[in-house]
């Protein structure tokens, strides 16, 4: 996602990586669980719509991968791995303010078997990330 | 630039507000969610901090021809103690604000926009120098909205004040306070303009009474929800009433009536308008928002305002769409073409769906 601003504090859990496009990515596994950060939750309001992708879906790293539709506006959520999607979060469907509720847990987006756990490594850890945010709210 | 603050700055941020520049001004976009407090506001009660509007109190023997001249409802309407809605058009009758003139014993009181206060004050300035009357700008004023089915009996809690008896579009003055029946939510409610200092007091005893602070998130799903325009989005300088589901606010009567815009005005109203503003509705998941492009059986328009309707659980807009518009159409939502709906606003009242 991009063009995201927020002025509050966010929490910045250490157990997850994250793209500078507000994605998180969590290894359990051998599977990367991933999710919006709750900076990306806060600054897009209220979530009305995810549109997950469908399981088996390829997706690759800094791609679209789904949208999530909020009060404010439409965003794309970018894969931060490359991978098959192996799991998606169908309770979203009915209960998409979970995403603001529950970033880092029931909040979750989808599942990608890995291709390349490298990968991770490219994405950034809470202190770096939460640099990020910092400098991208001074922007406002 | 620096935004200002309204009396009520610091309640908001110590209640955890998200505040958020709008029309030169910072305020309360939402407390935490906005979606709940619209359902707060549709089911119980809400209260919403607007003394960024802007209030002028005319008067003197000029303010009644003054306000027979720029305001293209009847100014005759607002007798003391009731409440006036309609447009001030410039001469090609396009709408340079929305307002509600309020009477008075003492004159007139105006509320504006935000956004439109020089436009506003210019526009009746140059029209008062020559007349008998005074311009007063009201910036020590705070003005609150309580709105909700519980909205009258937390008011009369909070304030000790009852106007469960005062009907809607009624005003009454008590003090420095001026309380009228008057809302921007499709509930019923009131609207109390107070002296600045008195604001947070109010403030809080609303809030312990019951009402749930309310930002300006909820307030743009209310209102449109509700059927009611919003200036700069679904109207300006460019459309005029009759282009924009207003017509019902303009007093042709008597015919001689004059009032600037008429004469542009009444050209369109016998040819016919040949756009109009209309209502969709969205029959699949998506949200349609400002400046998308609405293909309909009549032609192409765009969507002035679309949210996603907390009460309604899908999404809805206005667009302005070609004369005769009518039945499905398709909305282009981020690259693909969406099917809606056409219908007439307003989408709900009292917390029902009422567009067929």
């Amino acid at each position: 996602m991009n063009d995201v601003t927020s002025d509050m504090p966010a929490d910045i859990p250490d157990d997850v990586r994250y793209a500078p496009s507000h994605e998180w990515a969590r290894l359990d596994d051998d599977l990367v669980t991933v999710g919006i950060s709750d900076f990306a939750q806060q600054s897009l309001g209220d979530v009305v719509f995810v549109e997950l992708p469908e399981v088996n879906d390829e997706v690759h790293a800094g791609s679209e991968a789904c949208v999530v539709e909020s009060v404010k506006a439409a965003a794309d959520v970018y894969a931060p791995v490359s991978g098959t999607v192996v799991a998606v979060n169908d309770a979203l469907e009915d209960a998409p303010e979970t995403v603001n509720q529950d970033p880092y847990g029931d909040g979750w987006f989808f599942k990608v078997e890995p291709t390349d756990l490298d990968e991770l490594d490219d994405l950034l850890d809470a202190d770096s990330y939460g640099q990020h945010c910092e400098s991208e709210g001074d922007e406002d | 630039m620096a935004e200002r603050r309204t009396a009520l700055y610091d309640v908001h941020v110590a209640a955890g507000a998200r505040m958020t520049p709008f029309a030169g001004w910072s305020m309360p976009l939402n407390y935490g969610s906005q979606i709940a407090e619209h359902h707060g506001v549709r089911r119980s009660v809400g209260m919403f901090d607007v003394s960024h509007m802007t209030i002028t109190d005319l008067a003197g023997d000029g303010a009644r021809s003054l306000l027979a001249e720029v305001f293209a409802n009847d100014v005759a309407k607002a007798e003391p103690g009731r409440a006036v809605y309609g447009v001030l058009l410039n001469e090609s009758a396009g709408i340079v604000d929305d307002v509600i003139v309020y009477g008075r014993d003492a004159g007139y009181r105006l509320v504006s926009n935000a956004g439109t206060r020089q436009r506003v004050l210019e526009w009746l300035g140059v029209r008062a120098a020559d007349s008998d009357m005074e311009l007063r700008r009201r910036d020590d004023l705070a003005l609150l909205a309580v709105q909700g089915p519980d909205s009258l009996a937390v008011f009369a809690k909070a304030s000790g004040v009852d106007v469960a008896n005062l009907g809607a579009f009624r005003v009454r003055e008590r003090n420095d306070w001026m309380i009228a029946r008057t809302g921007y939510t499709g509930e019923d409610g009131v609207e109390v303009a107070l002296p600045e200092d008195e604001a947070p007091a109010l403030w809080r005893r609303l809030a312990d009474a019951g009402a749930m602070p309310a930002g300006l998130g909820a307030r743009d799903t209310l209102r449109l929800e509700a059927g009611l325009l919003l200036y700069g989005q679904d109207m300006d300088e460019t459309t005029s009433p009759l282009e924009s589901n207003l017509g019902w606010t303009v007093a042709w009567d008597p015919p001689n009536r004059a009032f600037v815009g008429r004469d542009a005005l009444a050209r369109q109203r016998s040819a016919g308008p040949e756009r109009v503003l209309r209502g969709i509705v969205l029959t699949v998941r998506g949200v349609m928002r400002h400046g998308q492009r609405v293909r309909s059986n009549a032609g192409d328009g765009t969507v002035t305002s679309g949210i996603f309707s907390p009460t309604l659980g899908y999404s809805i807009g206005f667009a302005r769409v070609p004369r005769g518009a009518a039945g499905d159409c398709l909305i282009e939502i981020r690259g693909s073409d969406i099917p809606g709906r056409i219908v007439r606003p307003p989408f709900v009242r009292q917390g029902k769906q009422v567009f067929k």
